[in-house]
């Protein structure tokens, strides 16, 4: 999992302009807005739940407000930041579609990752009867925290219903590669997938 | 008591400054001059950067930490100051004084004024936080402090925290503003309206003059002060401390203390009157009022945050009913619509307001981590 995260992270600092400003809803321990201020420039701030992960960001020097984001995000004005970035918790919110738009009013470009629902090997668990348990989907089903699980076709045909740009498009596969059969495939050998989008 | 705990500064005494030079309060009053009495723990490192100017809350003093000779209790943040605590004295020269106005030994109602001989009682001066953040410059520039390395306060001291970083923002690098609010509400003032009544219809106030008259508005000040508690322990938790358990196990059919709580409240307000005086009640609890620093700069909070240059951190106990943590979102609104460095943590509450000066251990863990952070 941490050869993932770091495999998703690094892309997406890739994806960010240096010097720009960032917001990370669901920050963790800070991981992504350190190595975005270290590499990049890249002013930030947190979002987080968990106390112990808020204290994890402040050891770091990260910003972080310590907030529910199901709560939403009405502190933060429209257009306050260069991107709004979400790292795996888009399938643990509430309300993931009005999420999207809030990223967007926040943010002039939006970043997600997720773990792709579609992937053969969530099909193969689905097709024997089963929830899948995969090294991207660890926890059963009646401990995951996962309660909007998509696939990237799902993900794209909201994009389309909202009117919501796709900029870029990554899938990782298994071996949290770019490669040949997952771009060709995303939907069936992306494990997780990576959307920069906008308005 | 000889030996003190090892995270305690131990032995501590209050030191006097005074000002003489004429002081005009926001009410546009001058005092002909004050005294600040403060306290001290740590060392001042030979560039003076390493001092935290510790604020006191509504009753607060400057006896913040430490013992004082031939007392076992220890000062009322004992839990956060001291070597290897969250404001480490190891590494922090920490100012600690008492606000003008108040009655633990700075200028206040109790004081004399020089221009009757007499003392001030009840003509005392109203004065704001604005007024102690100008007279804690004071002693600022009077200890040869260029500029806090942080200024930290709870409640009523969080306020004034967040009045300096506004009036001097240029004095300090770090603010932390716990279990305070950008104002008080309509509630909390219709609070301290309750206790101000109290006191001033005790028969024993005599408007005031009550020491002239050898008198003590001591019942007044008992309701005030108990009322007070009330507003800082959440309902939660004052079920669980005293629930509805009876004091001699049976109903007495009568007015006297049925009721645990009620027996808390009176203990609490007896011990208040030895302790504090009327006139002095009356205008802190006034300043609590008047205190909304955003009122200058056009009711707009975030407008007065544009001001501050510290980095701040922000925190709330999440069943604080009197300072609740929505009052802090709004003060982290402020400051994140105007573009400021905010750190905000709501805390798991235990008792409620009162939380801030307890040991709670994801507390003073991650208000030390930010603390690790004031360089």
């Amino acid at each position: 999992m941490s050869n993932t995260l770091r495999a998703d992270l690094a892309l997406i600092s890739e994806w960010i302009q240096p010097n720009s400003r960032a917001l990370d809803l669901g920050c963790g321990d800070g991981t992504l807005l350190a190595h975005l201020r270290d590499e990049r420039g890249v002013s930030g701030y947190g979002l987080e739940i968990d106390v112990e992960r808020v204290t994890a960001c402040i050891r770091r020097g990260v910003k972080v407000v310590h907030t529910d984001l199901n709560a939403g995000l009405a502190d933060f004005d429209a257009d306050s930041f260069d991107y709004v970035v979400m790292t795996q918790a888009l399938q643990m919110v509430r309300h993931p579609d009005k999420l999207l738009d809030e990223m967007l009013r926040i943010g002039k470009e939006g970043i997600v990752t997720f773990p792709n629902f579609g992937y053969w090997k969530c099909r193969m668990a689905v097709a024997r009867g089963q929830m899948p348990v995969t090294p991207g989907l660890p926890n059963s089903w009646y401990n995951t925290d996962n309660i909007h699980l998509c696939t990237v076709r799902d993900f794209e045909a909201l994009c389309a219903k909202k009117g919501i740009k796709i900029l870029r498009r990554a899938v990782l596969d298994s071996n949290h590669q770019t490669d040949l059969r997952a771009r060709t495939l995303p939907n069936l050998f992306g494990e997780i997938a990576l959307y920069q989008f906008s308005r | 008591m000889s030996n003190y705990p090892a995270d305690s500064v131990g032995l501590v005494a209050a030191q006097t400054a005074s000002f003489n030079d004429p002081f005009t309060l926001e009410s546009g009053i001058e005092l002909p001059g004050f005294e600040l009495l403060y306290e001290t723990y740590g060392e001042l490192n030979a560039d003076c950067s390493n001092a935290v100017l510790v604020c006191h809350a509504l009753t607060g003093t400057h006896h913040a930490a430490g013992y004082h000779e031939g007392s076992e209790k220890p000062g009322w943040w004992e839990t956060c100051i001291g070597p290897g605590k969250p404001i480490d004295t190891n590494r922090f020269f920490v100012v600690s004084p008492n606000n003008i106005g108040g009655c633990a030994g700075s200028t206040g109602p109790l004081s004399t004024n020089p221009q009757t001989g007499k003392a001030w009682g009840p003509d005392f001066p109203i004065v704001t936080v604005k007024d102690w953040v100008h007279s804690q410059a004071r002693l600022m520039a009077h200890l040869n402090i260029p500029q806090w390395a942080a200024v930290v306060g709870g409640s009523l001291g969080g306020m004034t925290v967040l009045q300096w970083a506004i009036d001097l923002p240029e004095k300090l690098r770090h603010a932390a503003i716990i279990a305070a609010a950008p104002k008080l509400s309509a509630q909390n003032i219709a609070f301290n309206e309750v206790a101000r009544t109290a006191i001033r219809s005790d028969p024993a106030f005599c408007d005031g003059h009550y020491r002239e008259q050898g008198q003590k508005p001591q019942q007044g000040l008992a309701i005030a002060r108990m009322l007070g508690h009330i507003t800082y322990l959440s309902d939660d938790s004052m079920g669980k401390k005293f629930g509805r358990d009876l004091r001699d196990g049976k109903l007495s059919f009568g007015f006297d203390v049925d009721f645990e709580v009620e027996s808390y409240l009176r203990y609490q307000g007896s011990r208040f009157v030895d302790r504090f005086d009327a006139n002095s009640y009356l205008l802190l609890t006034r300043t609590l009022d008047y205190f909304d620093p955003a009122r200058e700069y056009g009711d707009d909070l975030a407008e007065a945050c544009k001001r501050i240059q510290a980095r701040c951190f922000v925190a709330s106990f999440n069943k604080d009913w009197r300072f609740s943590s929505k009052r802090s979102r709004e003060l982290v609104k402020g400051l994140l619509d105007a573009d400021r460095d905010v750190t905000y943590v709501d805390f798991e509450s235990r008792v409620g307001h009162d939380d801030f000066l307890l040991n709670i251990p994801q507390y003073l863990e991650t208000f030390g981590a930010w603390m690790e952070g004031v360089q």
